[in-house]
């Protein structure tokens, strides 16, 4: 019942655009019936290909929720994932994306959160900013992302600490599970004190770490304008597909209390949206 | 006594073999230079191991060239950048197309396929190519022709049958390692350097045995000295590059591991000193506030032993690159007079905007003078070895800056240039842009959020983007110069008949007087140009010229579809400089070969 109603909004939907967007409809028919869901098979808490992400779980609620099949392209993803999978036509959402990605046409952001510090909690450090002048004498570990950077190795770099810094490839050895979280291990490893992490690593790989680990969100943000240190993320969808764009935003707005029951379940550190929505 | 007779018997085998193996390599240098020295044949991209890319034929001149027509063509059948230089062996020509990298051979005269060879390249390495998925051409030895495939595979192939012999695999896609330049024959080693400065790869060249595909030895170009090849026998000329383990001291901790220096463009080699010049890439990150230090060995000319790959001298003509300024531009190596005396020198046009002349011995520096408009840095401190930097113009998060030349492409890419012993002046294919730099744009890896730079180039002063000029190398100055609408992209060639060949991205394959750029022929192809034109004499005792037609590479990606050109800094900030390409061309595969018509050979 519920499937036959989404499939007839479906087509009066596609009725709606057909005149309007002839690119559009010709986008979309191919593969109704089937979510097709671009995600990395290796990049927990986001996704796996034994599909135990956060966005896993997002993307199966979203397809019963469409009464959908789920599928999913999977693909490393680095620079060029947008490029083989949504724009390659392998995949139709990717399920995680900032909310102000250029490339690519984005839903309703469903959730924020920010950069952290993770450090042991024996230590006792609480730093919540790049201009504590602890950071200039501990052991500090960033991710590396190829030729650009993150936010805190920049902010790191500002404030001239750079001898003490740590860089740890994102992408690092594909082989082993969770590539990214080596950083949190490094942490309990005693390699380095502090860790400057995206938020949905440090709450999912603290909260599995062997020794207990501290987590404090970045404060003090406005000093690194125009650097970020927390992002709204959306889905993203090709440009040219706004009738599943749509509909995923009907699907954030009709589960927004789901969604954040996955969040919080996935320990992801969650802080408010521009616009005062709340994820 | 027994055992220490054992020992010297084995020292001798040892000796002895040893010896044969120092011939047997000896016969086929000098065969390869005999070849190299016979102008009815085009045996390497560079036509030699000097790079002069100067062919003694001169059947087509600057008297009749106006004359020449389209003999025959052929599709290498991809239509991504063409970079590649058909090479000529006896009657046969072998030519590589761009990704998926299949290589050809045919009748040189006829244009008849003889064979094709097709490797099983790697689908994903064309996602992890920066700037298309180009190749820059094979090389010839001893009866194999040897060239790299996208995937990190070097590959060699019997030059009569096209089967394959070895495949070695040098690199990891994986780690954003690709190769893309043709390759150099040595002595029996082929060398080879990787391709990745954008993707955080550590920069190597590589020399792997021709026999058997093994690994004879790598150098890095960064890391300690131990993998950089420096030992006893490196005697930098410049205080600044004397240091151990400079290559590590010069990077924040371990960042060197990531450092970038690859070696994508041209090997040239010096027989009299068995060196090997090249120079390597940019530094990596791009943003160069985290890595402060000079970040040896990017931006460097290297001269190594080509036996051993040992370092020899190492000039670090741009420290701490601030532009992706790769230095990987060619090393013409020619003799000058300087000061009342033959010097031995390699002349280096970087991507900086300088055009530098270096001792090949010792490696100092003797002139360094702007060939294009340069803001970057103000002049080049010879005594130091060191460019003057422009502080005002440094990058700083969130600050940007414009007005920044030559923009990240450099006054001239990869796009090699022709030395001429006749009119002694070097010839430049080059670009003409600007750039502006801006820290902005959100990027997302691996779950993770950051906000990248953003390039934006633009035509340099005057509103041109490109220009083939002539340069006087003794007198220091530019002889005269045709701008062109485009960056030019492709490469060069110039012969006793004293024309200079071209071919530019808006499609048009051009040859000019080489004594004062008069335009003499041009021909309208396919598609543009970014490949490099050769020339050799046919088995009918015709002279040709043969250039690939087929726009692309970081220049020109925009115009073979793999870029949107409403992304105004797509293609790492190319295409706003060429968005208009489009209008002009698409992308293409065709060998284009010209001759005279028959009977108008000797009309002068």
């Amino acid at each position: 019942m519920r499937q036959r109603g989404n499939a007839e909004n479906f087509a009066i939907l596609l009725g709606a655009f057909a005149i309007a967007l002839p690119m559009v409809l010709a986008a979309v028919p191919a593969h109704a019936g089937v979510l097709r869901v671009c995600a990395d098979p290796n990049n927990l808490p986001f996704s796996n290909s034994r599909g135990e992400g956060f966005e896993n779980k997002i993307a199966t609620l979203a397809a019963r929720d469409f009464g959908y099949g789920l599928e999913y392209a999977f693909a490393l993803q680095n620079a060029r994932f947008i490029k083989h999978t949504l724009g390659a036509g392998k995949c139709d959402v990717i399920i995680g994306v900032p909310a102000d990605l250029d490339e690519v046409a984005t839903t309703e952001a469903y959730y924020a959160s920010t950069y952290v510090f993770l450090s042991r909690k024996a230590d006792n450090l609480r730093i919540e900013r790049f201009t504590d002048p602890r950071l200039k004498t501990l052991t500090i570990g960033v991710h590396l992302i190829g030729d650009e950077s993150t936010p805190p190795t920049l902010a790191l770099a500002r404030e001239g600490i750079v001898d003490n810094v740590r860089g740890y490839m994102i992408d690092g050895d594909f082989s082993k599970p969770d590539p990214p979280a080596r950083l949190i291990e490094a942490v309990a490893d005693r390699d380095i004190d502090v860790a400057a992490v995206w938020g949905p690593f440090g709450g999912y790989f603290s909260a599995k770490s062997r020794i207990p680990l501290l987590m404090t969100p970045v404060h003090g943000a406005a000093a690194f304008a125009p650097l970020r240190f927390s992002f709204p993320i959306a889905m993203g969808v090709r440009k040219t597909d706004a009738v599943l764009r749509a509909r995923l935003n009907n699907f954030i707005t009709k589960e927004r209390t789901a969604i954040r029951k996955i969040l919080v379940d996935y320990r992801v550190p969650l802080v408010d949206m521009p616009g005062g929505v709340h994820g | 006594m027994e055992r220490l007779n054992r020992v010297r018997k084995q020292a001798v085998g040892f000796a002895t073999l040893a010896c044969a193996a120092l011939i047997a390599a000896r016969t086929s240098a000098d065969n390869l230079q005999s070849m190299m020295q016979d102008d009815r044949q085009w045996v390497m991209p560079a036509k030699n191991y000097a790079n002069t890319r100067f062919s003694g034929l001169k059947q087509i001149n600057a008297g009749n060239a106006g004359q020449l027509r389209l003999a025959w063509s052929f599709s290498v059948g991809s239509n991504h950048g063409q970079e590649a230089a058909p090479i000529i062996i006896g009657d046969t020509m072998y030519v590589v197309g761009a990704y998926p990298n299949e290589l050809f051979a045919l009748d040189a005269t006829t244009g008849d396929l003889k064979w094709k060879y097709s490797p099983r390249v790697d689908p994903s390495s064309q996602g992890e190519a920066c700037c298309d998925v180009v190749n820059r051409g094979e090389v010839y030895d001893n009866g194999r022709i040897f060239y790299n495939t996208l995937d990190d595979h070097t590959v060699a192939v019997d030059a009569k049958t096209g089967r394959e012999v070895w495949a070695t695999k040098l690199g990891e896609i994986t780690r954003g390692e690709t190769l893309t330049m043709a390759p150099l024959a040595v002595k029996g080693k082929i060398l080879v350097g990787n391709s990745g400065g954008e993707m955080g790869v550590r920069g190597w060249v590589t020399a792997v045995n021709e026999s058997d595909g093994k690994i004879a030895w790598r150098a890095y170009n960064v890391g300690p000295d131990k993998d950089v090849l420096i030992g006893p026998r490196f005697h930098p000329y410049y205080k600044d590059a004397q240091g151990k383990d400079l290559g590590v001291n010069t990077w924040p901790p371990g960042r060197w591991q990531i450092g970038g220096a690859p070696v994508w463009g041209w090997l040239s080699y010096d027989p009299q000193s068995n060196l090997v010049f090249y120079g390597s890439g940019n530094p990596g990150p791009w943003n160069s506030n985290e890595r402060p230090g000079d970040n040896k060995w990017s931006s460097t000319i290297f001269a190594r032993d080509a036996d051993t790959g040992e370092a020899v001298w190492a000039d670090q003509i741009g420290p701490h690159d601030l532009w992706d300024y790769d230095e990987i531009n060619e090393n013409v190596l020619i003799d000058l007079p300087i000061n009342g005396q033959t010097k031995h020198v390699l002349v280096h046009p970087g991507r900086d905007g300088y055009m530098f002349v270096i001792d090949r011995g010792t490696g100092q520096i003797y002139s360094a003078d702007k060939y294009d408009t340069v803001t970057s840095t103000t002049n080049f401190d010879l005594k130091k070895g060191r460019p003057v930097p422009v502080n005002a113009l440094t990058p700083q998060v969130g600050k940007n800056i414009s007005g920044v030349c030559p923009a990240s492409p450099g006054a001239k890419d990869w796009q090699p240039v022709a030395w001429s012993p006749v009119t002694h002046l070097l010839y430049i294919p080059h670009q003409h842009l600007c750039m502006d730099f801006k820290t902005s744009e959100v990027g997302y890896i691996a779950g993770t959020p950051y906000v990248g730079a953003t390039v934006s180039m633009y035509a340099g002063p005057g509103g041109y983007r490109g220009e083939y000029a002539a340069w006087d190398i003794l007198k220091r100055k530019k002889v005269w110069a045709l701008k062109e609408n485009f960056p030019v992209w492709s490469g060069t060639m110039v012969t006793a008949g004293n024309i200079a060949v071209y071919g530019t991205m808006d499609r048009w394959f051009k040859v000019v007087d080489a004594r004062n750029g008069t335009l003499l022929y041009q021909f309208h192809a396919p598609s543009g140009f970014v490949g490099q034109p050769v020339t050799y004499q046919g088995k009918d005792g015709s002279q040709y010229i043969a250039m690939l037609s087929g726009v692309g590479g970081w220049a020109g990606a925009i115009a073979n579809s793999e870029i949107d050109p409403r992304v105004r800094n797509g293609a790492l900030g190319y295409t706003g400089a060429v968005g208009d390409l489009p209008a002009y061309t698409s992308g293409g595969s065709s060998l284009l070969v010209f001759s005279l018509p028959p009977g108008k050979a000797n009309a002068h």
